[in-house]
């Protein structure tokens, strides 16, 4: 298992590099940050004192250096808007995203599991029908017009629900649920795909000739099995949450989480802020990932006893 | 020692089971008494192993149903099983009656431990857990004579096959069973292993006085396992009666046949071809696995180690050994679907090795091969005529226009019909899915084809069948096999000479029949001797008169 550790975080750390790299080099050739950023009513002493300050007359590398230098001591520069550091304007955002993410991973787990496994199950019978047409069904509504119309009837129909915030755990009903929608449609139909291999598979008859339960067959033997597909299709969902899902409904809902900072970010051309939120949303999929593979390997004991 | 006059232990009546629309076993009738070990034989589809899962009622979970006729068990509880509810089914499940399967790599749940899966029996039946349940599953392990029995920690992978077997054996004689259903048990190991495991079998059967059903398609296991024998075709039963009877003067004309197509050791090898032109010259060959990625530290292992062979004009040449010892790696490295790292390998006098594989190209239909498993070595979204035809179209030795053509001439020389070029490989059985593979590897006219365990997934008669095509094909086109199989009957039957593989290396070759009279190295040796040989048997067949008990069905129409 050490071994298969070592190896996922030098993975992960190369990968980081890689993005840092990226990153840094995507936004050089965005264009002159002096014409974007200041514009127009700027003396050449003005202009010079900031090229400085920048070091902007630097060549491309002396600048990689000194931004790798910067990143590894946690200074990612100032907002254009906030006049403070990038670090601290993203880090106040990460928690409500996080929070919304966590919510509907939850969620979608509570509902897809139970759901893939009945409709593997009994998939011959009018329950695994009913369970896959909801499936397709969600899989089939955008999230956007799921929280629109939720908006609609739960906020300004029947006034249950508010709609703008994150203060309250009545404020995460709609967005996690909206979130969740076409996560619970994908799982569902993968779990109930990797519960039918498994449930096919020479040791669940083994388990059957013992004398098992069904309850225990499907669980134990199949769902642990299945598991092992499940966790990486899971990871691959909320690595892509992480990454971009969450912009839309943050926005549809002015939840204060990081998506939404990335969209103002990006239109007001504040590139300290976009440059860090890339690379902090980058280092959050990483993590993910990572994480991922270590679940991957407990579940299956052939990957976390194979590498020695 | 007569357990044939006691009342049976399990007494199956006029049994149906179908799937769907299909009748897989139809009115079969067989006792099985305590103590005994009763054969059921027959090809696949013959409806032996839907009535081994009839009996545990296993089978409607498989898609079929028990139609009609009923499964008594005696003993201390007597039931129909047929009509058992749920919950008695499940208790006698794993208690009673305990089955084990064919296939021990993927018959244990990969993700827990082997002492979580035999101590969940435990818990199940006997209502045992914690410390005392991995006393017993240890003494359950001790048992089946696992060396270091301490591997209740272990799981499946990290279990050779046939410590997989026996651990699934264990699992299923861990309450004591009074009925052992095996299934196949030995069909997926070696020879060696096998004889092992049958030899286990046998001992706890002695301890233990339980009745084993077992279920194969291989006469010479039967002949060393079995004290009765129930032969099933087409899911009836054709013939039943003592095993050295049914050796000796097999009454039924499908149990002759059967008899007949099964290679036994020593029938006679073809005789050793001289002075023919090598088509074929290995030198040294060695091809290592690992060691390439990324973060592993280079440990390699080598799966073939300084091979050097020949291989004439119109010759085969049998490559035999047990599964891991290297035989398929040293065809792929022979046909260079992996790399060897050292070697030559000259083909028709061009050394192929180094060659880019642009290079390689035009060799490559000079060398064919025929893989294992015809189901998945055809790819079923194809038209027979276009699976045939492809490696001449690729090599461009036919037209578009006249692949067809060229299908159906191709599809007579193996002896299936010319219209089944239209036809995709579902709609053929194993033995004819293996004649098409034969029938592509031939499109390009090879001088050499590699058949790497080409009849083993095949059952007896169309093995046999397969072989003999082979034969003729080597007589009318003077084509060179390399044929690689662990079962040293077969090798036998169609081998001009023979080389023994063990753990990468040759150890020993010559002309068939000296090599087998006369072996000189210690694994052949032992090789030999692990194969059943049902003759041994049929010398003592008539020293007992047991011709009461002898049924006779008349074929099927």
């Amino acid at each position: 298992m050490i071994p298969y550790l070592a190896r996922v975080l030098v993975k992960a750390v190369v990968t980081l590099f890689a993005i840092m790299t990226v990153t840094f080099i995507a936004t050089r050739f965005s264009g002159n940050p002096i014409d974007t950023f200041l514009g127009e009513g700027l003396t050449t002493e003005g202009r010079q004192a900031l090229i400085d300050y920048f070091q902007l007359d630097q060549s491309l590398w002396q600048q990689y250096l000194a931004f790798l230098r910067g990143a590894l001591s946690g200074e990612f520069g100032l907002s254009f808007v906030d006049r403070r550091p990038v670090t601290e304007v993203v880090a106040e955002r990460l928690w409500p995203s996080a929070q919304l993410l966590l919510a509907s991973i939850g969620l979608t787990i509570a509902i897809s599991l139970p759901l893939g496994v009945l409709a593997a199950v009994y998939r011959k019978s009018w329950i695994g029908s009913a369970v896959m047409v909801v499936a397709f069904a969600g899989y089939a509504v955008p999230a956007f017009v799921l929280a629109i119309g939720m908006i609609l009837i739960f906020s300004y129909w029947l006034d249950w629900l508010p709609v703008v915030g994150s203060s309250t755990a009545l404020h995460f009903i709609m967005p996690t649920i909206a979130m969740s929608g076409v996560l619970v449609a994908a799982l569902t139909r993968f779990t109930r795909n990797a519960m039918l291999d498994v449930l096919g598979q020479d040791f669940i008859r083994t388990a059957r000739a013992k004398g098992l339960g069904e309850m225990r067959v499907v669980l134990r033997h199949g769902l642990g099995n299945a598991a092992i597909t499940v966790i990486s299709v899971i990871g691959l969902q909320i690595a892509g949450l992480a990454a971009a899902g969450s912009v839309v409904i943050e926005s549809i809902f002015s939840w204060p989480g990081i998506g939404q900072l990335l969209v103002n970010a990006a239109i007001i051309r504040d590139y300290p802020v976009l440059q860090f939120g890339v690379i902090a949303v980058a280092f959050a999929v990483v993590a993910i990932n990572a994480l991922t593979d270590i679940a991957y390997a407990l579940a299956d004991p052939r990957i976390r006893l194979g590498q020695n | 020692m007569t357990p044939l006059l006691s009342p049976p232990l399990l007494a199956v009546r006029d049994l149906h089971v179908t799937f769907g629309q299909t009748e897989a076993v139809r009115g079969l009738s067989f006792n099985l008494h305590h103590g005994e070990t009763l054969a059921l034989v027959g090809e696949s589809g013959s409806g032996k192993s839907a009535t081994a899962l009839s009996i545990l009622r296993l089978i409607e979970r498989e898609g079929g149903r028990i139609a009609h006729g009923s499964i008594q068990l005696a003993g201390k509880h007597p039931s129909d099983i047929t009509t058992l509810p749920a919950a008695a089914l499940r208790a006698l499940r794993g208690d009673r009656i305990a089955m084990i399967f064919q296939e021990p790599m993927t018959s244990l749940n990969p993700v827990m431990t082997i002492g979580a899966q035999l101590c969940e029996t435990l818990a199940l039946h006997r209502n045992l857990r914690g410390r005392p349940a991995r006393e017993a599953a240890r003494a359950a392990l001790e048992r089946v004579k696992i060396p270091e029995p301490d591997r209740l920690d272990q799981y499946p992978h990290e279990l050779s096959g046939g410590l997989r077997q026996r651990v699934m054996i264990a699992m299923a004689l861990i309450c004591e069973p009074e009925i052992l259903i095996a299934d196949e048990p030995t069909t997926a190991l070696d020879v060696t292993t096998q004889t092992e495991i049958l030899l286990l079998i046998a001992g706890l059967q002695e301890e233990t006085g339980m009745a084993v059903l077992f279920i194969t398609h291989d006469l010479g296991v039967v002949s060393e396992i079995a004290d009765r024998v129930v032969v099933m075709k087409d899911g009836t039963k054709v013939e039943e009666g003592r095993t050295a009877e049914i050796f000796s003067t097999p009454m039924a004309a499908y149990t002759q046949e059967l008899v007949a197509a099964t290679p036994r050791l020593g029938e006679g090898a073809p005789p050793p071809r001289t002075e023919v032109e090598p088509v074929l010259r290995v030198e040294g060959l060695t091809t290592v696995f690992g060691g390439a990625g990324l973060f592993s530290k280079g440990k390699t292992t080598a799966a073939v180690r300084n091979v050097s062979l020949t291989l004439g004009r119109g010759e085969t040449l049998g490559l035999v050994g047990e599964s891991g010892c290297g035989k398929s790696t040293l065809a792929r490295s022979i046909m260079r679907l992996v790399e060897p790292i050292a070697g030559q390998v000259e083909l028709l006098g061009c050394r192929i090795d180094g060659l880019s594989p642009n290079a390689l190209k035009p060799h490559r239909a000079k060398m064919q091969m025929v893989f294992q498993d015809p189901y998945a070595s055809l790819n079923p979204m194809m038209a027979i005529r276009n699976l045939v035809t492809e490696p001449a179209f690729l090599h461009g030795m036919v037209s578009r226009r006249h692949r067809r053509v060229m299908a159906a001439s191709l599809l007579e020389k193996v002896g299936l019909p010319a219209e089944a070029v239209d036809r995709f490989p579902h709609q053929f059985s194993g033995g004819q899915r293996q004649r098409i593979c034969i029938a592509r590897a031939l499109s390009v006219s090879p001088q050499i084809i590699v058949a790497d365990e080409a009849v083993s997934a095949l059952d007896v008669s169309n093995a046999r069948r397969v072989t003999d095509l082979m034969a003729r094909l080597q007589q009318q086109e003077g084509v060179a096999f390399l044929f690689i199989s662990h079962d040293i009957a077969v090798v036998e039957r169609v081998s001009h000479r023979i080389a023994v593989m063990y753990q990468g290396e040759i150890v020993e070759t010559g002309p068939t029949a000296e090599v087998l009279r006369n072996p000189q190295h210690a694994y052949t040796k032992r090789l030999l001797s692990a194969v059943p040989r049902f003759d041994r048997l049929s010398l003592s067949a008539q020293q007992t008169d047991h011709s009461e008990l002898r049924t006779v069905d008349s074929m099927p129409a």
